[in-house]
């Protein structure tokens, strides 16, 4: 590659020059052993980012089992924001606990992960939207968490291109604002906690899929992967859209259902979307990637779905809201669209916690959102794989809750739905 | 873009669908009257997921307005059988 010190200092930054050169190293690439104190199901940013805060905490015989290649299933897929202005206290604390994280995460990983605070938007299209951002702003500001409420003219001044005229189908009347929002670079962000994990001592095991949780009078002693059997006294089940089948492996069930998320980019473009903007209601979200491409993403696919695709027509309609409110991206071309698996949860809120099989953990449920969560749920899973109690950020989020009908009912917040 | 052959109308578009997710799931024992917290959490909170052949509700909303049931595979999102409701789930050849 040409060298980037030999570009003149006056020329104009091309696309892309903001982000690092690609790390020369790997992880090792171990086999796996006979035996772990913790094993860890699903080599995700969760699994990963689990992984580098037990090594935080001198835990470290411990791998990470991955049926693929690390971070290459809804963390290689998903469109990055960040956010924590989420209605109930329950989320606020987990949120929030990541976003602190994520501010001081570049430091703690000593790795470039490219954090860009620039601010998220939530738009509102209807009377009923208004009061409902304008609760959740309240609400979040209770918690501690930034938030604002803006109307049209504020949105515009935020976002520029945002198309704020009062003869489209659904008219922006205003939106929340978190400026502390943002985005990051994802795989950035799973390459820096593997490094950590890895460079700690934990084994990250690749291609080696579980095909079966070994359970003795109650409790897991371990798992069958397609690389053998491999022991443990603490087992987490980690893997995002394969929760279902994962739990059926261990003799549960989980109210969790798999769907296909689809999102896509454009070409690059100079940058022209300086903050990210979402819109529940015509279900759109944007943002603009450090390279220039415009990253969209829509609502699930409705039906189950493994197949890491779903449906033309749910592209279509998210392109149609996007034209409307982006009037300039009538003229950008998409480059590339893709799905992946997605669990989602009655409540919209995730599922953290114990199971009915002694030792074995969960961490599941996140839906279109958990990116976001990845250092607070690292943080938290850690110490529950160490100390084997619930932390407190997370005991509103266990299985119970569907039976006492305690829901953390996000659907409002949660932004895209599902 | 799936094409969904509505037991009604043939091979339609899925977008003139909607779905209703698991097909056959039973209400609570006694209408619910002596239901536990337990079992009424599965009725109204937990449904099937499964990696390969699922049972599942449809309603061709744009086209005949009927509901239907289907086995569809969540992998290849193939349709491997379609039924009206009240019908048994068929078997399905060289169902995993
Ligand atoms: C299109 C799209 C857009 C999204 N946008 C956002 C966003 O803007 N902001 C946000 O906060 N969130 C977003 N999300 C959601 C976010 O990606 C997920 O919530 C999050 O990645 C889930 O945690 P994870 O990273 O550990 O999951 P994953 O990366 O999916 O990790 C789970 C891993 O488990 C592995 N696994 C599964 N079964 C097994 C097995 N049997 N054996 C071994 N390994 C197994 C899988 O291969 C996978 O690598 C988006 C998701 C998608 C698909
Ligand atoms: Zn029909």
């Amino acid at each position: 590659m040409t060298s980037r010190a030999a570009r003149s200092v006056n020329a104009p930054a091309p696309p892309g020059a903001a982000l690092p050169d690609h790390p020369e190293f790997l992880w090792r690439n171990p086999d796996p052993r006979k035996h772990y104190s913790i094993v860890i199901v699903g080599g995700g940013g969760h699994g990963l980012a689990t992984a580098h805060y037990l090594a935080r905490r001198g835990v470290t015989d411990v791998a990470v089992l991955e049926r693929g290649w690390m971070a290459g299933g809804n963390m290689a897929r998903n469109t990055t924001i960040i956010r924590s202005n989420y209605l109930w206290d329950a989320s606020a604390g987990i949120y929030e606990h990541a976003l602190k994280l994520w501010e001081g995460l570049a430091e703690d990983l000593d790795y470039p992960i490219l954090f860009s605070q620039r601010g998220v938007l939530n738009l509102d299209h209807t009377l009923q939207d208004v009061r409902d951002s304008r609760r959740r702003v309240e609400a979040n500001r209770l918690n501690g968490v930034d938030a604002d409420w803006v109307d049209a003219a504020g949105a515009k001044e935020l976002c520029p291109v945002l198309n704020v005229s009062d003869d489209i189908r659904y008219p922006v009347l205003g939106g929340t604002y978190q400026p502390r929002a943002g985005i990051a670079k994802h795989d950035y962000v799973a390459w820096g906690f593997a490094r950590s994990a890895d460079a700690a001592g934990i084994d990250l095991i690749q291609n080696c899929e579980v095909t079966g949780i070994d359970i003795a009078g109650g409790t897991v002693t371990g798992v069958q992967t397609s690389r053998g059997p491999i022991t443990a006294d603490r087992v987490a089940l980690i893997g995002a859209g394969h929760t279902p089948v994962l739990a059926e492996m261990a003799g549960f069930r989980v109210p969790v259902t798999s769907h296909p998320l689809q999102a896509l980019v454009s070409e690059l473009l100079e940058p022209v979307h300086p903050t990210v903007v979402m819109s529940n209601a015509v279900h759109v979200y944007v943002s603009q990637a450090h390279k220039g491409e415009l990253v969209m993403g829509a609502g699930i696919d409705p039906y189950v779905g493994y197949g890491q695709r779903g449906a033309f027509h749910v592209i279509e309609r998210q392109m149609s809201a996007a034209v409307e409110l982006f009037p300039i991206f009538a003229r950008a071309h998409v480059l590339r669209t893709w799905g992946g698996t997605v669990d989602t949860t009655p409540d919209a809120s995730p599922v953290v916690g114990t199971t009915p099989v002694e030792n074995l953990f969960l961490n599941c449920g996140w839906g279109t959102g958990g990116f976001k969560a990845t250092p607070g749920i690292g943080h938290v899973m850690a110490e529950l794989l160490e100390t084997g109690k619930v932390p407190d950020l997370a005991a509103d989020f266990g299985l119970d809750r569907f039976t006492s009908g305690r829901l953390v009912d996000e659907h409002g917040a949660a932004a895209v739905a599902h | 873009m799936m094409l969904i052959p509505c037991p009604e109308c043939g091979p339609r578009d899925e977008n003139e669908f909607s779905y209703g997710g698991q097909a056959h799931v039973p209400y609570p024992p006694d209408g619910g009257a002596t239901a536990s917290d337990e079992e009424w959490a599965e009725y109204v909170f937990y449904r099937d997921s499964p990696k390969g052949l699922m049972a599942e509700r449809w309603v061709h909303s744009a086209g005949c307005r009927r509901w239907f049931n289907a086995v569809r595979d969540t992998v290849s999102y193939r349709f491997e059988a379609v039924y009206r409701p009240g019908e048994p789930r068929p078997h399905v050849q060289g169902a995993r």
